[in-house]
């Protein structure tokens, strides 16, 4: 019964606006259609965008693995006082609005950039380096942002693992390394696969980074539905791509809770 | 019932009005919000509401297609008069959603080019696509045009085309040799082979003013095509940039109104108002967007150092061309269209 309200909220709020997507997607001019659809298998345009937005996320999810691991691993190292400043450290960005950060990445990496402006200036290269306007520069602000999804629920699995059992692996005459190996880092792998999930889908959808830093050849699957909708005023190719790229999501939860299980990906367990 | 609701909205407003305005005719004009809209509200809409003592109510929208097409499908129609790209008011008319313009009612507008007008629309203020460049990176020699943009070779440097093939799509033609005067119908494909030679050393493909200012203003490209307008802005506040209208592409918005305007006859009025010359000639006092009335540059109201700023003025006009929104609301324009974002990722 006390569910009720919250339940109200997500039928009118999601489920059915959701459906009205799914709905719209097979309609055209007042009959059923699977035009829009059709286009993911005709269109090249739809293909490349969706190998691109997975290429990126791919991306994004491994450069965030191994830049949050270590600092996950340090934070549940030190004491409470020590890794509250670390987790706010990692945290502070994620306060500032996305636009804010895409426009700092901006100033750091364009072509009179302050990076660039330090290596010319310092003669390391000779002419600047593209590093924004394309791609990399899209990945890069993309893993800033999306950072914290990675450290947070690594370093929540990690807290947990008892230090007793690396201790008990290096008593048994293990080697540091082959303790974390064989002892440690199959024990973090659960908040792993939860923050690499989280990270990959958000991912997914981002659409204010690589429309600002992407240089316009940087085309994300949202600003292809955004494109279908300010310029070819398409209403059923937006809501189709939207359908699949929501499919796409619903089969990767499905595939990773076949690993492990759902409820500890959100962290209810 | 829905007549009902306006005779209450306006006897609503009758009742508010009555104690300052002399009548209660009133209408409700759209335009694209921003600081454009502020400076139309001081040039044009408080004149014209004075001079026809009418209540002008403002909306804005950056897109007024989709809103248009919803208040005409819904049968609910609240705006009397957009501001909107001519192709918006032609593809409007020809779908029914945009009433046909009765000229013998526009006196104002008899002056005007032929081919600033279509039976639905009537050109209100003009802005243009120019090529700009940094003056520090060129000289005394910059990239006067398009082939110039093209030839990598003699003006070696960044640059940076709008994501979009309106005007994109011209500037490739006139760079590949062909004459202004023969551009329409458009040849795509010629259009598009000449723009995979010079994709290589685009160095962003920007797709709001926003940012195509922001490019000039920090030295990230050498040279670009943007709005007339925004280049102004980066010049004025010091950024070392230099432009001309020579082969700049002349675009304009228009005036034009819904079908099944609540108020048809007061629409009409306030659209011949807002292109009275003398009105008009406001424009250039506000914003760097040009007059739709050449007739305003005849009054006397404008310094003829603003007018060699203004795109449409006719010295200026003569060095430019006029895109065709008639080809572009065509089937093969909306075909070019969508061969861009093929085009862009590939």
């Amino acid at each position: 019964m006390l569910l009720a309200p919250a339940l109200l909220v997500v039928v009118v709020l999601l489920v059915l606006p959701l459906l009205w997507l799914a709905w719209q997607s097979v309609r055209q001019d007042g009959g059923f259609t699977l035009a829009h659809y059709e286009r993911f298998l005709t269109d090249p345009v739809y293909w490349m965008t969706f190998l691109q937005t997975f290429r990126i996320a791919a991306i994004v999810t491994a450069m965030t693995v191994l830049l949050g691991y270590p600092v996950a691993y340090v934070a549940a190292g030190l004491s409470q006082r020590w890794s509250i400043v670390v987790l706010t450290m990692v945290l502070l960005p994620f306060w500032t609005s996305v636009l804010v950060r895409a426009y700092a990445w901006l100033i750091l990496l364009q072509r009179n950039g302050i990076i660039n402006s330090a290596l010319t200036g310092s003669g390391l290269i000779d002419a600047p380096l593209k590093l924004v306007n394309n791609e990399f520069g899209t990945v890069m602000a993309t893993i800033h942002i999306l950072l914290p999804f990675m450290v947070l629920p690594l370093y929540a699995t990690m807290k947990k693992i008892p230090g007793e059992l690396t201790m008990a692996g290096a008593s048994l005459g293990g080697s540091p390394l082959h303790v974390f190996l064989r002892v440690f880092l199959p024990l973090s792998l659960p908040g792993m696969i939860a923050g690499m999930v989280l990270v990959f889908v958000l991912t997914l959808g981002f659409y204010i980074t690589p429309e600002l830093l992407g240089g316009g050849r940087t085309y994300m699957v949202s600003m292809l539905v955004s494109r279908n909708i300010e310029v070819y005023n398409e209403w059923g190719a937006a809501s189709s791509i939207s359908v699949v790229l929501m499919v796409c999501v619903f089969l990767i939860f499905r595939l990773v809770s076949l690993l492990i299980p759902f409820e500890r990906i959100m962290g209810t367990r | 019932m829905n007549y009902r609701l306006s005779m209450i909205v306006l006897s609503a407003s009758a009742t508010i009005f009555t104690a300052g305005m002399a009548s209660a005719e009133q209408i409700t004009f759209v335009s694209q919000g921003g600081a454009y809209q502020e400076a139309q509200t001081k040039a044009i809409l408080d004149p014209v509401a004075e001079l026809l003592g009418i209540t002008v109510n403002q909306d804005s929208s950056p897109d007024a297609w989709p809103v248009l097409k919803t208040q005409t499908a819904s049968g609910k129609v609240i705006w009397d008069v957009i501001d909107t790209p001519p192709k918006d008011c032609i593809r409007g008319g020809e779908q029914g959603m945009i009433e046909k313009l009765d000229f013998s009612k526009i006196p104002n507008a008899e002056k005007m080019p032929a081919e600033y007008k279509s039976p639905y629309s009537v050109a209100y203020e003009f802005y243009s696509s120019v090529l700009a460049y940094n003056k520090e990176k060129f000289g005394d020699n910059p990239p006067k045009t398009w082939a110039d943009f093209w030839d990598v070779k003699k003006f070696p440097g960044t640059r940076a085309l709008r994501n979009h093939p309106l005007a994109t799509l011209e500037a490739a033609l006139l760079a590949d040799g062909v004459p202004a005067d023969k551009l329409y119908p458009l040849d795509v494909d010629r259009a598009f082979k000449k723009l995979e030679e010079i994709k290589p050393h685009v160095a962003v493909w920007w797709t709001s003013g926003a940012q195509s200012a922001q490019l000039l203003a920090d030295g990230e490209v050498d040279m670009e095509m943007a709005w007339n307008g925004r280049v102004a802005a980066v010049v004025k506040e010091g950024a070392p940039i230099g432009y001309s209208f020579n082969q700049g592409f002349l675009q304009y918005t228009s005036l034009c109104i819904l079908k099944g305007a609540p108020n048809l006859e007061t629409a009409v009025k306030f659209v011949n108002a807002a292109l009275t010359p003398e009105i008009q000639a406001n424009f250039p006092t506000y914003i760097d967007y040009g007059p739709g009335n050449p007739e305003a540059y005849k009054t006397g109201k404008i310094s003829p150092e603003r007018a060699a700023e203004m795109p449409s003025s006719p010295e200026n006009a003569e060095l430019q061309v006029l895109v065709s929104d008639e080809w572009w609301s065509s089937p093969a324009g909306e075909e070019a269209q969508k061969r861009w974002a093929t085009f862009i990722q590939q």
